[in-house]
Formats: structure tokens, sequence, C-alpha cells
């Protein structure tokens, strides 16, 4: 599961009013290339939650992002690496997406968030 | 010459999993008939519901290009077999698409809203009685409820929360289904639609209709309420007329 991905999880659990984001708690994480296009980082950027994709790398011990981005970073080739690296490139493998208000753990293994709600939940 | 579809002696197989067939070899069909329009359209995020044994998304995936083309993939099913087999079948082609195990896109629905500019659907279908909707295991493939639609129509009610301003979707049904009457509905949504395969074999009649939104549908009155629901004479002119140009409009394919 990459990271965009997780920046895309919601708990979706009934009464939960604030799902987002859902905390890592990283057992098992690897890093796997991915193509790098500038244009569609760019085009990605405005719907990522910023703050929710430093805290989610920092858990699977990326550092390098900053804490706020100016527009012209954007056209930055060094910042949108980083970007990129941590967006597409950090894969969680085992552990779990925890709800930030409920506390239920989501499981991901192999890599495959189970995001299935029990049948009192939905 | 590099294949542009996954191949079937690759994809992987579980004996809770629908494997491809008819309806999965239609669906790849029509988006690799459209495969010009698609590119040109450069859908960022695409997403597939009810991924199954992954030959459909691996197919899209192979056709149109990964991150490095500007191309993002996202496949959920409610079955966890049926994400780890997706899972297997887009690693033996090599390609990557994030596979999430979840009902429709629950997860997903909220951050995810207007961002999905391709969505492609092959949804359970086949008319069941209401106690077998939403069981386990594979019959959750083929479960669909009275005329289908039960599960059709809580996808299409999400697929317009997800798509994006130019988003497509591409969706299979049977005539038991009444596609006429999904894409009514569809139009009442502000939807375009138009049936892009059609095949029959002995034992149902499969369409592919591709759905969009298009300012001028949406600004159309709404159809007087009927009782017995029938579409509109300007729907049913619209999908009548291009039944005879389309080739395979007789039985086989």
């Amino acid at each position: 599961m990459r990271l965009l991905t997780h920046n895309m999880l919601s708990s979706n659990i009934k009464g939960v009013t604030n799902g987002f984001p859902l905390l890592i708690e990283a057992e098992k994480f690897i890093e796997k290339t991915v193509d790098f296009n500038p244009d569609f980082l760019k085009n990605m950027y405005p719907k990522i939650e910023w703050k929710a994709l430093v805290s989610a790398a920092t858990s699977m011990g990326y550092n390098q992002l900053p804490e706020e981005v100016e527009p012209s970073m954007l056209e930055s080739e060094e910042f949108l690496k980083k970007f990129h690296h941590a967006l597409l490139e950090l894969h969680l493998e085992e552990g779990a997406l925890i709800c930030p208000e409920t506390g239920r753990r989501f499981a991901v293994i192999k890599g495959i968030p189970n995001m299935l709600l029990h049948e009192d939940e939905v | 010459m590099p294949s542009r579809i996954a191949q079937i002696k690759l994809v992987s197989g579980h004996p809770e999993v629908y494997e491809p067939c008819d309806d999965s070899f239609a669906l790849v069909d029509a988006l690799l008939a459209d495969r010009i329009n698609l590119l040109e359209h450069r859908p960022t995020v695409c997403m597939e519901v009810g991924c199954g044994s992954g030959y459909v998304i691996t197919s899209l995936a192979t056709m149109l290009g990964q991150e490095g083309d500007g191309h993002h993939y996202f496949a959920t099913d409610i079955n966890l077999h049926v994400v780890r087999v997706t899972h297997e079948t887009l690693k033996a082609h090599g390609v990557h698409a994030e596979v999430i195990c979840d009902n429709v896109a629950s997860g997903l629905e909220r951050r995810l809203e207007g961002m999905v500019d391709l969505m492609v659907v092959n949804p359970p279908y086949v008319p069941t009685p209401e106690d077998e909707v939403n069981i386990d295991g594979i019959a959750a493939a083929w479960a669909g409820e009275e005329n289908g639609r039960t599960i059709i129509d809580k996808i299409l009610l999400i697929a317009d929360k997800l798509l994006s301003e130019r988003g497509w979707l591409y969706m299979v049904t049977l005539t038991a289904n009444n596609p006429f009457q999904i894409c009514g509905i569809m139009r009442d949504k502000g939807y375009a639609s138009r049936i892009v395969v059609q095949r029959s074999t002995e034992e149902e009649s499969l369409h592919v209709i591709k759905f969009w939104r298009d300012a001028d549908v949406q600004g159309e009155g709404k159809e007087p309420t009927s009782t017995n629901k029938t579409p509109s004479a300007s729907v049913m002119n619209s999908l009548l007329s291009q039944l005879p140009r389309l080739p395979f409009w007789s039985s086989g394919s």
C-alpha cells in the first residue's frame, strides 16, 4: 500500500465524524521504484492532505518532506523527487491502519489494506 | 509484439475467485476498442470496482501505461481471496495497481470524491432470490437480486460521487438488468451513454455501456413520472439507433 492510497483512505465506520487520517502501525515496509512524472505529481498535489503525508512518511522512516509547502516548491525537481518518493515509492507491506476516532484496526497484509466493515459498523 | 492486455495463462486462480469469462472479455474488448480515446483523455486516477481475477485491471494498466505515463490505478473487491489473486495477476504481468479489500469503495469514498477519471465495473448481475445477496465467497460474484440490480444501483450511486467532471464509466450489464432503465437513471444524473460492445451467447446478452457527464443531457427536462418506468423516447431512440451499426448484433461474437 502506497502513501497515496493511505492519503485517500478514511474510516467509514458508522457514527465516526473524523476518520482521517488513519494512523499507521508499520510492521514491514519496503521501497519500490516508480517512474518519475512531475506532471502527475503537480496534478495530485492539490488533493493531497500534506500533514497526513508527512506523518505517514515519518512512520515509514522517511523524514525528508518539508512540514509545509510553498507553491514555488512545485517547480523544484529536488522537492518533487522527495514528494514522489514519499507518495509512490514507500510501501506498507504488513501492519495496520487505525481509525483515529475509534481505534479500530484495519489490517494491511501483503500490501493490501482490508477496509471491510463489520455488520454493526455500517 | 507486446501484449496490450492480460494473458489468460498468467491470470491467477482460486476456487473462490470468478475466472475471466465472456463478460470480462467484453469489458476488456470495449476498453481496447476505445484505447485511442482513452489515451487522449489522459485519465489520471483509474479504478476498477469488483476486480475478480484481476484480468480487467491488468489489461487496463497494460494498455494505458503506468505512473510514468500519468496513470494511477485502484482496484477493489469485497472478497479477500479475490484481492490477493488480483495482486498476483498484476505482478505476473509486471504492472501495478493499488488493491484494496472493500465493499465497493467505502474507505475511499470521502477522499476520492470527484477524482476518478476512469471507472470500470463488471458487477454481479445475475438475478437471484433476495436471500443470496451479500453472501460470502464466490457466489458474491454473481448474486445481484431480482433483476440483478441491487449492487448495480449501489455502484452507480458511488460512481456518481467518485467520478470527476471528465470521468468515464464503463459498465457491463445483462439485458435482464434493464440497461435502458439504467441509462435513464444515469441520464437524470447528467450522464450521456452509449453501448460500446454487445455480445449475445446462448445463455445471456451482454452490453458494455459507457457513461460520461454531459451538460446538454443535464439541461433537458426531467422525465414525466410514469408507473411502469419506461425510458424516455429520446433515450430509447439514442440507444436503438446505435444497435444496427454494431457488427456483432447477432448471436455469437
